[in-house]
């Protein structure tokens, strides 16, 4: 369907060949802009239905309690399918500590909720197929559970802030909510407005970036690439990765022109993964709940984890 | 005077909330006073771990993201008319 109306709008309203640079990136734009905001706008939309079901709260009560694998899976899954504002990350860091949840289950959702979020996948999706995108969830939940336990290891209570363990939580008082299916229905086409009207620059800069990589990526730069795909190249891109900080949705497709000229699966993960787990603005916004040692840690764990899994990718595929 | 407070640490988010609240208070003449919360301590003394949270008069009406006009108006619903349901 998007791509017949590509063709439609490329080759038979603006009458370009087929084949010369300028046509083939503007189809692919075309093509993928139309496809990529038809899936967004659904999904957000169906996503913004779902959370109004689920809240920070709630989950606190699913996890709290739990045996700790339990416990850590729940969090890992609770934290893909709840994005969060990067801001809710300190009430909702003393909330589970408060709530007796281990931190190391607490840094698994941190780790998860940034990296798995449907926009990313919606993304993924539309521009390099299911399979990858399956794939970048199974590593993000291996990420976020093997990071969490162990950061456990390190015993990473004893850097968390003191005035955080004498902060107590009021009780959660109940929530005098408009629970009607319309106001559901308001509150997910509000979120739709609000982060379709938020990214859909990026979508549009990061689209474009790929589509004229299509057209016009050198392919020397491809060979080059292609040497790369050595045993070096999945920690140089995710060191490369780490500074970077974009929510996912920008760096797609770079990914997608990485995969097209030849670079491995594992190491475009590793690339992508790297970027969104990690940023320094949130870690500038931990740092007000727990030390900077287990910052530090944190950072550590979490690209050594990202590194490995990068490698058993380009093993296995 | 209505109390309304704006729980959150600074965020776009939260910000782009208190000045929604501000608006639409001001445009359907509903008198609030609007308070800015960003003392941790006291935001969590709510139970509230999804920010922006909003309180009005005591009472949690909103929690984590921004709230759209419609449930907003909802709050206020029986300072500016009671007894019409179309008005705000």
């Amino acid at each position: 369907m998007f791509e017949q109306l590509a063709d439609f709008i490329v080759f038979e309203v603006s009458g370009m060949q087929a084949g010369t640079p300028v046509a083939q990136s503007l189809h692919f734009f075309v093509m993928d802009i139309t496809k990529i905001f038809f899936m967004l706008v659904l999904v957000i939309y169906l996503m913004g239905l779902f959370r109004s079901f689920v809240s920070a709260e709630k989950v606190r009560n699913y996890v709290q309690g739990r045996a700790e694998w339990v416990a850590r899976s729940l969090a890992i899954l609770l934290g893909a399918v709840t994005p969060f504002c990067s801001c809710s990350s300190v009430p909702l860091f003393i909330g589970f500590v408060e709530a007796g949840i281990p931190l190391g289950v607490t840094f698994s959702f941190l780790i998860a909720s940034p990296m798995i979020n449907e926009i990313a996948v919606v993304m993924l999706f539309g521009i390099v197929g299911w399979k990858i995108t399956v794939l970048y969830i199974l590593s993000g939940m291996v990420v976020a559970f093997a990071g969490g336990i162990i950061i456990q290891k390190f015993k990473p209570e004893r850097w968390v802030e003191d005035y955080v363990w004498k902060i107590h939580m009021g009780e959660a008082q109940t929530l005098e909510q408009d629970n009607s299916l319309k106001a559901r229905h308001r509150y997910a086409l509000t979120e739709v407005k609000t982060i379709v009207g938020r990214i859909w620059k990026w979508v549009l800069l990061g689209v474009g970036a790929g589509a004229l990589f299509h057209g016009y990526f050198p392919q020397e730069w491809a060979s080059n690439l292609g040497d790369a795909n050595n045993f070096l190249a999945v920690p140089l891109a995710v060191i490369m990765g780490v500074p970077l900080y974009s929510n996912a949705v920008g760096v797609i497709p770079l990914a997608e022109a990485m995969l097209l000229k030849g670079v491995a699966i594992g190491t475009t993960l590793a690339f992508m993964m790297s970027i969104a787990a990690i940023s320094v603005p949130e870690l500038i916004i931990l740092r007000k709940v727990i030390k900077w040692q287990a910052l530090a840690l944190f950072t550590a764990i979490v690209t050594l984890s990202i590194i490995l899994v990068g490698w058993f990718f380009n093993s296995i595929l | 005077m209505i109390e309304v407070k704006v729980l959150g640490s600074g965020c776009k988010n939260c910000q782009t909330t208190q000045k929604l609240i501000g608006d639409v208070t001001s445009e359907n003449g509903v008198e609030i006073s609007l308070e800015k919360i960003e003392d941790m301590a006291e935001i969590m003394s709510y139970g509230i771990m999804s920010t922006p949270g909003v309180i009005v008069d005591g009472k949690i009406v909103h929690v984590g993201g921004i709230p759209d006009k419609r449930s907003i108006l909802s709050w206020f619903k029986s300072d500016c008319c009671p007894a019409d349901d179309q008005c705000c």
